[in-house]
């Protein structure tokens, strides 16, 4: 088995990532960690890998090469005798449970409502009792701004609060690692804000581990702690949001930021 | 003409009974069928290549044969490995399997046509493959497939006018019967008008099946305002609002 054997295992760690769609190679011999409770914006021009980062540790990709670890544990794949087997479905089920994720097109379930949506996977994943799972679900729904919405059908909100509904949906599996994917990129430039505040509230308050591809740069700079800046497949340059933004190293970052940020 | 009339009253009771037959066939047979399709629509889209093979061979076969020919092969042959059916099962399974063969691509197709996103966000919250069969692409699916599978249903009741053949007194049988009494426009012109009203309930029904699903995803009004009388009155209004 490689696994770190140190104290603090990092939330994600990946090790010699590759993942190519047919002959395109996407993400090339990648390696980063990311650390317990840190909020990591990935950053760079569409399809520099970034998206594919996020459906990789959420199992939606499958690996084309080397090896994804959540806290310490092997993802989807693992050397054993010095060869690389790939892990049943069960095992990353499991591993899965820890991680949490909002999608760009919100993906409610329409054939259920709102606090449907929420217990679902509570009630039947984690086998919380229904009733808990209930009493749960309505904090968040509270939290996100729509405890009046529990009994409405996703399809009846606006994308703002289908957005939000998502959100809680995937907070009350109490996950450890938080998958923030474009979450504002379908809506309505007027409804970012109120999507964005539920988001910068998450990250007050608790210390789950964030992993997100935005291009709300001033979203990013209030909530992470570290800044990744992809081009094709790789890394180009890390940091802090306030030297990533204000002072970046690369030439290519800086290119990119003036194009994102408009002048 | 009058005749006519009073033959088809008198025949009315044994028309009943051939009704009768013909609905039993049409339920079993549907019932059949609808199990078959959604197993083997489901077997259809697994990755294992054994599993998939047998489905598709399965479907493409009961596609490919003739009802009349299996018909034929259940009640003549399979007596000879000691499997005799009554004249009614041999029906519904002859129904069920070439049926449920056509809906299994219906059932395929229309899983296939819930979006990516679904798929991904029971991944995401760690559904097992059952849960996220049962719970949420199913469900959904089913919106979809019910507008073919009420085609299918009104070809399955058309088709049960075949097994006749094997000597069975449904619909068709006894309006042979009724023809012998009267005369051919006569009597096929009554034939006519009840399978087409037979047909019409099943749709009916189907179209009401097809409301409740399309609600429950959140589209269009409940069953219960689509077939009250004021339904046209709340739409307006809430139109308004």
């Amino acid at each position: 088995m490689v696994r770190d054997t140190s104290q603090e295992e990092p939330a994600i760690r990946f090790q010699d990532v590759n993942k190519s769609f047919g002959d395109h190679v996407v993400l090339d011999q990648l390696n980063f960690t990311v650390n317990k409770g840190d909020r990591v914006t990935l950053i760079g021009p569409s399809g520099s890998g970034k998206t594919t980062i996020l459906r990789l540790v959420m199992t939606l990709e499958e690996l084309t090469g080397g090896y994804i670890f959540i806290d310490g544990q092997p993802l989807t794949h693992d050397l054993r005798d010095g060869r690389r087997v790939e892990l049943k479905e069960k095992h990353r089920n499991e591993v899965r449970k820890r991680i949490g994720m909002v999608f760009q097109q919100f993906n409610l379930f329409p054939n259920m409502t709102v606090i449907e949506n929420i217990i679902e996977a509570p009630v039947h994943v984690l086998k919380v009792p229904k009733s808990q799972a209930i009493t749960r679900a309505r904090e968040l729904l509270d939290k996100v701004g729509l405890a009046d919405k529990e009994h409405a059908h996703p399809l009846e909100l606006s994308g703002g609060q289908q957005q939000r509904v998502a959100i809680a949906r995937a907070l009350a599996m109490d996950p450890e690692i938080l998958l923030l994917d474009e979450v504002t990129s379908a809506l309505d430039p007027e409804i970012v804000g109120e999507v964005l505040e539920v988001l910068r509230e998450v990250a007050r308050t608790t210390d789950i581990t964030m992993l997100i591809v935005t291009h709300e740069m001033q979203f990013a700079r209030d909530v992470s702690n570290r800044v990744l800046m992809f081009d094709s497949g790789s890394i180009v340059e890390e940091a802090s949001p306030e030297v990533m933004f204000t002072q970046p190293t690369e030439q290519r970052t800086r290119d990119f930021l003036a194009a994102v940020l408009g002048d | 003409m009058s005749e006519h009339l009073i033959k088809l009253r008198d025949a009315w009771p044994q028309i009943l009974d051939g009704i009768g037959i013909t609905l039993v066939l049409t339920v079993g047979g549907a019932a059949l069928a609808l199990v078959v399709a959604i197993a083997l629509g489901l077997l259809a889209r697994f990755d294992n290549i054994l599993l998939r093979g047998t489905a598709r061979v399965f479907i493409e076969f009961f596609r490919g044969t003739s009802l009349v020919v299996q018909l034929f092969w259940l009640y003549f042959v399979l007596p000879r490995f000691g499997v005799e059916l009554s004249a009614i099962a041999v029906g519904i399974f002859a129904l069920g399997l070439n049926y449920g063969a056509y809906g299994a691509e219906v059932v395929r197709g229309s899983l296939n046509s819930v979006p990516a996103g679904q798929w991904e966000a029971t991944t995401a919250l760690s559904l097992s493959r059952t849960q996220r069969m049962w719970r949420v692409i199913f469900p959904q699916a089913w919106a979809l497939m019910i507008p073919s599978l009420t085609n299918l249903l009104i070809q399955l009741l058309k088709g049960t006018a075949i097994v006749s053949i094997i000597a069975m007194a449904d619909l068709t049988f006894m309006i042979d019967k009724l023809r012998q009494d009267t005369d051919t426009f006569f009597a096929y012109t009554v034939g006519l008008l009840l399978y087409f009203a037979l047909a019409s309930l099943l749709t009916l029904g189907m179209n009401a099946l097809e409301i409740r699903a399309k609600h429950k995803l959140g589209r269009g009004d409940s069953l219960r305002s689509a077939l009250s009388f004021s339904s046209s009155a709340s739409r307006a209004g809430k139109g308004v609002a």
